[in-house]
């Protein structure tokens, strides 16, 4: 029998707030232990919680971005449960009313090869909701620790529907959604950091079938490609399971990337009454039109959108927007750079090649680097108009990337203008034709293959700077 | 001289500060004076700072003398409840679990009172956190009521009401969920003020039930309540419950405004269960406004007669339980040395050091909350509050403020409602929907029962209108002087 997958992803996104969620304490990683707390991160007696505006702006933010319905109001609800690292034994989060609602991703499958878009599709939503990151625990022998400097810290909850049947889809769409958080500003997705966290839930049924199978939740997949990893070791191990008359229990799993397995961590059995209330802490918040107004204004364009903006209006090869349209910052400085040079196809090969290797040769990011668009769209100027040749640009543009001097002054101060003088062109045009006999005679008998061995002969005597088009021109007027 | 300070208003000691008759290191000593010779008997102190508390009134009496005093309070005492957090003293809640706890901030209130000059002085028991009306469930022992040390002082503000009523302290904060303010006032014989939810910042009170908490002010006199409030009133960015509303004048208010009022009388407030000689004096306060001019009206509250116990019980114990899981011997507080493992460490910490009344509650509100019980407690409880809040506001249309007894008896004798949970909670059946309504209510003292126990008459106002609602009591007490009645300790 054939079967198929069902999975749904839960992806955890920290928000990049400046402080925690409900109090003024900062948020950050690394930070020597228990040094980002305050009373309300500790569960002081009579610490109260007070909304941070700027985790509601951020949330709301991403649910624009993702499509979703925004609730007219955002409340809040208490989580209880008894564990180390929850400071006040319950955590704030939305539990009927998330502030997010439906919504989608889009993504995009392998294609046939890299040069080739792969199919697209969308993933819907269920909900997005905010809630409260807990602290972390270290185990020892004999004793635990605890560590709240992530407490607190804004956390919002990403449930797709079970939408997805393939790992691949799964990959797809974590890459596109961990892009889309990192370009609005939202998270900066750094899965080692705990920023971003997936679990999932996977269930196979025969193909055909339309009721749901039992699923089975993966824990704790800790980078992207383990996400991918585990699901597709989930998928078979379920198959296996069935294809040999057993049954799938409802479980809890934890996959391990380095070691390709997985184990059960508990059954839904031992389910919790997390007693669900609302937190009488806080007050709903009202979200109003001109809230949102204000929000939306700042939700970049999707990427997806943008990536048939390049293809469409620019005519890009999809190969160079691909590598572009991931990195909002490049994509920016393209535009700016096609707007001033007319030539977008051009200035996305300088920038997509050139640019990129030098900035990671360098170690630099753009905003560091010296290179602006008007060097790129100056430099392209100067082929386009036959001043330099390619190849000669190719040297322009390390020296450019080096001083952060303007294409035209380098040309200038290194003397590297294409030759159009015409003596100096005989001459070499003459003694090339002199080098290369043979392929003076084959070309005399109409092979016109052969014409470029004369042509590169006469760039390298001229050590480049000989305009192609007028030594292609005085090569055939010689022979001929 | 000390025995002169002991019983004077608040702001009477302020006037007699002002005018250089007076210091605060004196005023402290007078207070300290009396503490020691009656809180042996009357225990209504759970500890105090004696060195710090005098280096304030020292800095209070320096800058009077340079003529920087900061406000009307300035180095006047002010007792705590052990409930609210003073930077560098315990903050117990009167509760094993805290026993060791000392708070590392200051509430809000606090940090007022110290902006003011008034000196923050001793951690004053009470019920254990907040749940009680007889102050027997501290953990370190019942406070007595002064006029009666075989009677309770009542509860859960029980150490501040005994601490004003014994002349240990002129001024005090309580604070009332259900009823914690208004009912030990009223059977020690004082005046206490619970305000309208969010009018005071709840930032550093140890939280009972989040949606009833108020910290209120517990005082000799209507104007010494007033004084009070406006210093710790206000709106405060760090309690998101706290409600953005202007702090007017109270004491200049209680001068400019007059009657005569509009009163109601809720006539469920008088039935059965009420002490004879209570409702008696009651009545007679009530005759008082009527002779006044003010036009008396019957008014019904059927649902905060007869719902306001049962929903406060479903409300506060579901919040309670939530609140209270924050002490569970990781972070702070009380740890079971014989605990092996962090569920180990919650089960016998929390065994350890809760105290019967304090698990009673978190086992109900559990219950309450949990799954498949939501909707026919909590949220069932949560609609009746909402009726009981139209049919406050329904009345309080057409009525300035409305009278009642606080309590529906007189301080009775310690241990003698331990027993029985139910007799304990019905204490507060006069007081209790006005924390479910949100309402301010101010208990005032309106005479002595035979055996010369206080009895208390309880006002309840508008909402926000502290201001309205101080003046009509100000205006019976003017008239009367069981204020000025004091225990002989």
């Amino acid at each position: 029998m054939n079967y198929e997958a069902v999975i749904g992803l839960e992806v955890h996104v920290q928000l990049k707030t400046a402080s925690k969620m409900f109090t003024r304490v900062a948020t950050g990683y690394g930070e020597p232990e228990n040094t980002l707390t305050d009373p309300v991160v500790l569960a002081l007696p009579g610490a109260l919680p007070v909304l941070n505006k700027e985790a509601l702006d951020k949330i709301i933010k991403a649910g624009l971005i993702l499509e979703c319905t925004i609730a007219p109001v955002c409340k809040w609800d208490r989580k209880n449960y008894f564990y180390p690292d929850s400071p006040k034994n319950y955590q704030i989060t939305q539990y009927d009313q998330p502030i997010c609602i439906g919504g989608s991703v889009e993504i995009e499958l392998p294609g046939p090869s890299r040069n080739v878009m792969g199919e697209h599709k969308q993933i819907s939503l269920t909900r997005i909701h905010l809630e409260e990151d807990v602290g972390k625990l270290t185990h020892g022998a004999n004793d635990s620790l605890v560590d709240y400097n992530r407490a607190g810290t804004p956390l919002m909850e990403i449930v797709s529907e079970p939408a997805m049947s393939t790992a691949d889809e799964a990959f797809a769409f974590l890459t596109a959604l961990r892009l889309a958080m990192v370009q609005g500003g939202i998270s900066d997705c750094d899965m080692a950091k705990g920023q971003l966290r997936c679990d999932a839930n996977i269930s196979i049924r025969p193909v055909g079938e339309t009721k749901l199978g039992t699923k089975v939740e993966l824990k704790n997949l800790n980078s992207i490609s383990f996400v991918r990893d585990g699901i597709a070791h989930e998928i078979r191990r379920q198959i296996a399971v069935v294809g040999s008359d057993g049954t799938i229990v409802q479980e809890t799993r934890q996959y391990d990337g380095e070691a390709g397995a997985s184990a059960a961590l508990r059954s839904k059995e031992m389910a919790h009454d997390y007693r669900y209330f609302p937190d009488p802490d806080l007050m709903p918040v009202k979200v109003d039109e001109t809230w949102l107004a204000a929000i939306r204004a700042t939700v970049p364009e999707r990427l997806f959108d943008r990536q048939r903006r390049y293809l469409e209006k620019f005519q890009l090869p999809y190969t160079l927007t691909s590598v572009l349209v991931p990195h909002p910052e490049l994509c920016a400085f393209f535009e700016e750079a096609a707007l001033l040079s007319g030539k977008p196809q051009a200035v996305a090969n300088w920038i997509a090649n050139d640019l990129q290797r030098e900035l990671s040769a360098a170690g630099v990011g753009l905003a560091a680097s010296k290179i602006r668009p008007l060097h790129i769209a100056g430099l392209v100027a100067l082929v386009e108009s036959g001043v330099i040749s390619s190849s000669i640009a190719k040297d322009v543009f390390v020296d450019m990337f080096a001083t952060g001097d303007l294409a035209e002054a380098i040309v200038e101060r290194q003397g590297l203008k294409q030759s159009t003088d015409t003596g100096e062109m005989e001459q070499w045009v003459a003694d090339a034709i002199a080098a290369n006999p043979q392929a003076a005679a084959g070309f005399k008998k109409g092979n016109e293959k052969a014409l470029n061995a004369i042509k590169g002969a006469v760039m390298k005597a001229s050590q480049g700077m000989a305009n192609p088009q007028l030594a292609d021109q005085m090569v055939r007027k010689q022979l001929g | 001289m000390a025995d002169d300070l002991i019983y004077q208003p608040a702001a009477r000691l302020a006037a007699l500060l002002a005018a250089g008759k007076l210091s605060s290191v004196e005023l402290l000593q007078a207070c300290l004076a009396r503490t020691k010779a009656v809180d042996g008997r009357v225990k209504a102190f759970n500890s105090y700072d004696e060195v710090g508390a005098l280096a304030l009134a020292k800095a209070a009496d320096e800058r009077r003398a340079a003529g920087q005093a900061k406000g009307p309070l300035d180095g006047i005492p002010v007792g705590l409840k052990d409930v609210i957090a003073v930077e560098g003293q315990p903050l117990t809640c009167s509760s094993r679990m805290l026993a060791n706890f000392v708070s590392p901030y200051d509430a809000t209130v606090t940090q007022k009172l110290k902006a003011t000059g008034a000196i923050p002085f001793g951690r004053l028991n009470m019920d254990e956190f907040a749940m009680g009306s007889s102050t027997e469930n501290s953990a370190f022992g019942p406070t007595a009521n002064p006029w009666d040390l075989t009677r309770v002082p009542g509860g859960s503000s029980g150490g501040s009401a005994a601490a004003v009523a014994a002349g240990e302290l002129p001024l005090a904060l309580g604070s009332d969920t259900g009823g914690s303010i208004r009912q030990p006032a009223a059977l020690c014989g004082i005046v206490g003020l619970k305000p309208t939810y969010g009018l005071v910042s709840r930032y550093g009170l140890a939280a009972y039930a989040s949606s009833l908490d108020q910290i209120g002010t517990m005082a000799h006199t209507v104007e010494d309540a007033a004084m009070l409030l406006g210093v710790i009133a206000g709106h405060d960015p760090r309690d998101s419950t706290s409600f953005k509303a202007e702090v007017p004048d109270y004491r200049a208010g209680l001068a400019t405004k007059k009657g005569p009022w509009r009163l109601g009388v809720p006539k469920e407030f008088f039935g059965a269960g009420l002490d004879p000689e209570i409702g008696a004096a009651v009545k007679q306060a009530i005759e008082f406004y009527r002779q006044q001019g003010c036009e008396i009206k019957e008014v019904s509250l059927p649902l905060a007669a007869e719902q306001a116990i049962a929903v406060y019980y479903l409300i506060a114990t579901a919040e309670a339980s939530s609140n209270l899981a924050r002490y569970d011997g990781i972070r702070y507080g009380h740890r079971s040395a014989a605990a092996k493992d962090a569920i180990d460490i919650y089960a016998r910490s929390r065994a350890e050091g809760f105290g019967p009344e304090v698990k009673r509650r978190i086992i109900l509100g559990t219950h309450v909350l949990s799954s498949g019980y939501y909707d026919a407690y909590y949220l069932r409880a949560q609609k009746v509050r909402t009726l009981i809040r139209n049919e406050f506001s329904t009345v309080l249309r057409d009525c300035d403020a409305l009278l009642s007894p606080t309590s529906p008896g007189p301080a009775f004798k310690l241990g003698e409602k331990s027993a029985d949970p139910l007799a304990m909670y019905l204490t507060d059946i006069y007081t209790i929907s006005v924390n479910l309504a949100g309402l301010p209510g101010i208990s005032i003292p309106c005479g002595f029962t035979g055996s010369g126990l206080p009895i208390g008459l309880q006002l309840i106002g508008r909402s926000f209108d502290e201001a309205g609602l101080l003046a009509v009591a100000s205006a019976y007490e003017q008239a009367h002087d069981w204020h000025r009645k004091h225990p002989v300790l």
